[in-house]
């Protein structure tokens, strides 16, 4: 699998992958800081008030110390973006995926990755599938790292809903918070996949995740204030901020499809964008 | 906030019989990881360490060289089953995240409490740990028991041993908000 190191590419987009999971778990990207600092400062419920300190404290010290803000490093999703000057070949893939296993013995990162059946444990984060890595054409040649943890990912869900059920996208977004209750670490950002297909709604709630989150349009900012009403508040322990954003990211779909998609994130979005120069 | 927050030690007594959910307290002395695994095996085995007044944290520390590197809560729910038996051999505290069920929330009434600890925060929590000693090592990084003595960790009691449960309160009210709850784009909104 692994490439000599001599291979500019293979070295360089390995590098890259360890920087943007290093920069990941450790430290937040400014747009999701600046949206938990404005929570906290809004919160009025005083355990939520709490909660919200020690986010804060917690991201303040992983940042100074240099490890890791949760324990949960969670699964490695990967976006490459190719310039045209780039081939995408399996030498690609196996460089990401040495950037994974560096990160994960030298970061540390906890090892998550396990066969899905007989749960044995690979050790460095890499299985069958895993990374899974998203590629698309770019100006330039960038790797993005978004480790998912396990509790807000559990907490998704995806829908088929009637097409003529539009109306019904905001409620199944808040009754998949209203299951969720506190398991995947409110207050949570919330990405959307509308349309598309099965898969496309999910991969689109994903990426939906890493869209900025300083603005919302009028309907994100509608099922947000909805989640919001059920007061499920950090923790769980009940608060004002159950969501701190709503993104919404549509495809278009079959003219009697409307697949609805919310992929769950806790407060940690993390995630960290790293260009690529071999 | 700090300020406020009341002041334990382990191995816990009576004193936290005067707790309230809601109470902002600060937790120093060792505490014991454990998730699933280390449950099964206690259960079969027996408890490896002096059980009477103890705390249990729920989580699966990353440890390095001897030293705690991250240690946030896991989802306590999962030991809803596993939690009675160390309740009666004197375990007085529970540390984790989600709160635990109504089964547990009875088997605390009138001995001892549940704290909950702000989920995902690994480096707050490792910043007020020093690692003592394990247990169970074979099990894994994450499933191993590990001794730790903590200073001063902020917690927030979730249940109490009166019955309240402050994720119980929300989890209600979220249910009676999703009753009243019409999308507002909703066309044709009928009467409720």
């Amino acid at each position: 699998m692994k490439k000599p190191a001599q291979d500019p590419l293979f070295s360089a987009l390995a590098d890259a992958t360890f920087e943007a999971y290093k920069s990941a778990v450790i430290s937040l990207p400014s747009d999701v800081l600046r949206v938990i600092r404005k929570a906290a400062a809004a919160e009025t419920n005083p355990v939520a008030r709490g909660e919200f300190a020690n986010i804060l404290e917690n991201i303040e010290i992983a940042e100074r110390l240099g490890v890791p803000m949760c324990q949960d490093t969670g699964v490695p999703v990967v976006y490459l973006t190719l310039p045209p000057d780039v081939p995408l070949t399996q030498s690609l893939y196996d460089a990401v995926a040495e950037g994974v296993r560096r990160a994960t013995s030298e970061i540390p990162l906890r090892p998550n990755v396990v066969d899905p059946l007989t749960r044995h444990n690979t050790k460095d984060n890499t299985g069958a599938g895993i990374p899974a890595i998203h590629v698309r054409p770019g100006e330039k040649f960038t790797v993005t790292v978004f480790p998912k943890g396990a509790g807000a990912e559990n907490s998704s869900r995806i829908a088929m809903l009637l097409p003529s059920h539009v109306y019904g996208i905001e409620g199944f977004v808040v009754e998949t918070m209203l299951s969720a209750e506190g398991k995947p670490c409110p207050p949570v950002f919330l990405g959307i996949g509308i349309g598309g297909t099965f898969d496309l709604a999910a991969n689109l709630a994903k990426e939906a995740l890493l869209l900025s989150v300083d603005t919302m349009t009028e309907f994100e900012q509608q099922i947000c204030d909805s989640v919001n009403k059920l007061g499920i508040g950090p923790m769980g322990l009940g608060g004002d901020f159950t969501a701190l954003a709503v993104k919404v990211k549509t495809a278009g779909c079959h003219t009697a499809s409307l697949p609805v998609a919310v992929n769950v994130q806790c407060w940690a979005n993390r995630h960290a964008s790293v260009e690529v120069n071999p | 906030m700090k300020g406020k927050a009341m002041q334990l030690r382990t191995p816990l007594g009576d004193e936290l019989l005067k707790l309230k959910a809601g109470d902002r307290v600060e937790l120093s002395g060792i505490v014991y990881t454990a998730r699933d695994e280390a449950h099964l095996r206690m259960q079969k085995d027996g408890i490896p360490f002096d059980p009477v007044g103890a705390v249990i944290y729920h989580c699966g520390p990353v440890i390095r060289d001897r030293k705690v590197i991250a240690a946030g809560p896991t989802t306590s729910a999962r030991m809803n089953e596993l939690a009675g038996f160390l309740i009666d051999k004197g375990v007085r505290a529970f540390i984790g995240k989600g709160g635990m069920g109504a089964t547990v929330r009875n088997q605390l009434n009138g001995r001892g409490v549940y704290l909950a600890f702000t989920g995902g925060c690994a480096a707050l929590a490792s910043s007020h740990m020093i690692l003592k000693g394990v247990h169970y090592e074979d099990l894994g990084m994450a499933e191993a028991i590990w001794e730790i003595e903590l200073d001063h960790l902020p917690l927030v009691v979730g249940i109490d041993s009166c019955g309240n449960d402050i994720f119980d309160t929300a989890r209600k009210n979220a249910e009676s908000a999703f009753r009243n709850f019409a999308p507002r784009s909703c066309p044709q909104v009928e009467e409720r």
